[in-house]
């Protein structure tokens, strides 16, 4: 992804807005770049307009302002059959009146590409969504997960410059989901395709995609690789959105250090933190990095507080304990990394809250 | 079912009346004529149950050969016509804004409630010799013609000394008209129907993959939306076959179709025997319609599967 942000961007949005009669605003002033062979994702909650902003891509929204640039042509206004990309959606809209085969060659055969070629490119996409042997089969006799492979080599035998997939596996069951978003991380570097993909679901972003645009109300919140929107959200919205987050309300005032703010937040009091907000702003610390802890902890300039376990979620590979300490509700993800562990936690068992304060962010809004 | 089988009582009551009704009103009926087509006329009112088929024999004259072969191009003439306007404005409402919708399936439906008598005289109205179509073609006429006069070409009477008015009545082409017009919900409808269920983002998937919208009507929309049109079809075509009222005012003296025959034979003829004969052939050539759908319905399916 290092490499790619040198190049010209295949996708360019600029100042993007779309608004729906009746004035419902799904795309605000948005603008974005996605760089050749990347695995981009628009991710947010329902209404978010980030199935606005793909089908605008695709050709099916035409922008109310602003212009989309597709591999360096302004393709704004320009029709969706002459675009060149493609789509993946969510119904799969696999033709039902046609064979696989012929549902794969469908967008060759409008192209008036020679059967010849037609024939060897089906089977080649065919094979390279693994449906080698399924080319004479309908539609309805395949399955979900099928049927959603049909749509892939539909889409990618006409060699587009990008793949839109609108939330492509939110059809699919956990298993056959999670089996997919490797299928799809695989397709997506053997035939170095740029996609983009929409889903509401972060795991699946987090997972798949080298950069994550986080979208809400019709607006691009952030833009970063999975790792910096875990770790360094640029907004409580944010925070909250990707992954589970503790936020405590507080206040921050200027300190010495560059990037860092005093934040005081109770009940752990005034500490030096990771920020550029100033004002009121919400510390924000993952389950994870929180200890947890039946004695004191050592380590004092760690801030820390007692508190009470009020209830624990188990999950197998880890639990969230959820500790009231003085009122506030905190979450701490405990590992369980051993088969029969020394300290275990029940509820009313008196606990110590501790955490890195260079683990915790001050953020606004 | 299984609630149906419990309450056996509840059943029966629910059931007697309508099977009162069907056998009572309908299949008494329709087998007594069923009879009568096997007898032959005997004086005025009797009719003798003779189980001759010389009723049938009579129905394969030329003549009545010749109407029921006009009656089913008739009917085949209006299926097409109306397929062809129906296509269009079954798509134009599936694709209005929703409350326009509305409105625009209640104009379809509208006809429907008013009598098909006083549609067919409001036709005529319309098409005859000092009728509204005619009325705005003399406009265009005068209008033609004193532009005309105006350039100076008026005298030479390039579009005629007068209007003559076009004789739109009584004749093929009025019934033909009339059919279209009274039929046409019919096939609006089920296509309305079929074309709504289609998933958008089928024509959706098949702009996206390069075609255009002429290429997408006719690989995407027309398979897809055929139950719908081989419905509309059948339900176009069977009303129109045995149209009566349409043909009798609008046609002219070559114009009647089977059903006036048929008319004919229980009224001024006061033959029901014949009449019986020649209204269970329309039925049966109705019914090897119904049935060709069905098996073409059928095979379609299984080709599909097959290849």
């Amino acid at each position: 992804m290092t490499s790619s942000t040198q190049s010209d961007p295949i996708i360019k949005i600029d100042q993007v807005s779309k608004t729906y009669p009746g004035d419902v605003q799904a795309v605000k002033n948005v603008s974005l770049e996605v760089h050749q062979g990347e695995f981009f994702a628009l991710l947010g909650p329902s209404g978010c307009g980030k199935t606005t902003l793909l089908r605008m891509l695709a050709g099916f929204e035409i922008p109310n302002e602003g212009t989309i640039m597709i591999d360096g042509e302004d393709m704004t206004d320009v029709q969706p059959n002459a675009r060149c990309v493609n789509m993946v959606f969510q119904s799969y809209a696999v033709f039902p009146h046609m064979t696989v085969a012929e549902n794969v060659g469908y967008g060759l055969k409008v192209d008036r590409v020679k059967k010849k070629e037609i024939q060897e490119r089906v089977a080649e996409a065919l094979e390279l969504v693994r449906l080698g042997d399924l080319g004479a089969r309908m539609p309805d006799e395949l399955s979900g997960g099928q049927r959603q492979r049909v749509a892939l080599a539909r889409a990618l035998v006409k060699r587009p410059k990008v793949l839109l997939l609108d939330e492509p596996l939110s059809a699919l069951d956990a298993k056959l989901r999670e089996a997919m978003q490797m299928e799809l991380v695989r397709l997506q570097k053997t035939v170095g395709i740029t996609f983009i993909i929409v889903t509401h679901d972060q795991s699946e972003a987090l997972s798949m995609a080298n950069r994550i645009a986080v979208m809400e109300g019709g607006t691009v919140r952030q833009i970063a690789t999975p790792e910096e929107l875990y770790e360094d959200p640029n907004s409580r919205f944010v925070a909250d959105f990707i992954g589970q987050i503790n936020l405590f309300d507080g206040t921050a005032v200027a300190s010495q250090t560059e990037e860092k703010v005093c934040a005081t937040v109770e009940p752990f009091g005034t500490m030096e933190i990771w920020g550029e907000t100033l004002g009121p702003v919400s510390l924000a610390i993952r389950p994870e990095k929180i200890n947890i802890d039946i004695e004191k902890p050592t380590t004092s300039e760690h801030p820390m507080a007692q508190g009470t376990v009020t209830d624990i979620a188990y999950y197998g590979g880890y639990s969230n304990v959820f500790v009231d300490v003085a009122g506030t509700r905190i979450m701490a993800e405990v590992s369980n990394d051993t088969r029969i562990r020394s300290s275990t936690f029940e509820r009313g068992t008196k606990v110590w809250i501790s955490f890195n304060a260079e683990d915790a962010l001050a953020l606004g809004d | 079912m299984d609630s149906w089988r419990q309450h056996r009582s509840a059943f029966w009551a629910a059931f007697t009346a309508p099977t009162f009704w069907l056998v009572v009103f309908f299949l008494i009926p329709l087998s007594l004529l069923w009879l009568f087509s096997f007898g032959e006329k005997e004086g005025i009112t009797g009719i003798n149950i003779t189980w001759t088929l010389k009723q049938y024999a009579r129905a394969l004259d030329p003549l009545y050969l010749g109407i029921f072969a006009k009656s089913l191009w008739m009917a085949f003439l209006t299926t097409l016509i109306c397929l062809i306007i129906a296509f269009p404005v079954a798509i134009a409402i599936v694709f209005a804004p929703p409350k326009a919708r509305l409105w625009l399936l209640l104009l379809i439906i509208l006809p429907f409630w008013t009598n098909l008598l006083i549609r067919t005289y409001a036709l005529i109205a319309v098409l005859r010799t000092r009728g509204q179509v005619n009325f705005g073609l003399e406009w265009m006429w005068e209008h033609a013609n004193s532009f005309l006069t105006l350039v100076g070409l008026g005298s030479y009477n390039l579009l005629g000394a007068d209007f003559e008015p076009l004789g739109m009545l009584y004749n093929n082409s009025a019934v033909l008209i009339g059919l279209v017009y009274v039929h046409l919900p019919f096939m609006v409808l089920p296509l309305y129907a079929a074309l709504d269920r289609l998933d958008r983002s089928y024509m959706e998937a098949s702009f996206d993959l390069g075609a255009g919208h002429i290429r997408t009507f006719r690989s995407i929309i027309i398979p897809l939306a055929l139950p719908g049109i081989a419905s509309g079809i059948v339900i176009t075509f069977i009303p129109a076959m045995g149209s009566y009222l349409t043909p009798d005012l609008l046609g002219g003296t070559d114009s009647q179709m089977i059903a006036n025959v048929i008319e004919r034979q229980f009224k001024s003829a006061n033959d029901w025997p014949f009449g019986a004969a020649l209204s269970f052939i329309l039925m049966y050539v109705t019914f090897f319609g119904l049935a060709l759908r069905a098996v073409l319905s059928k095979r379609e399916k299984m080709g599909g599967k097959a290849a």
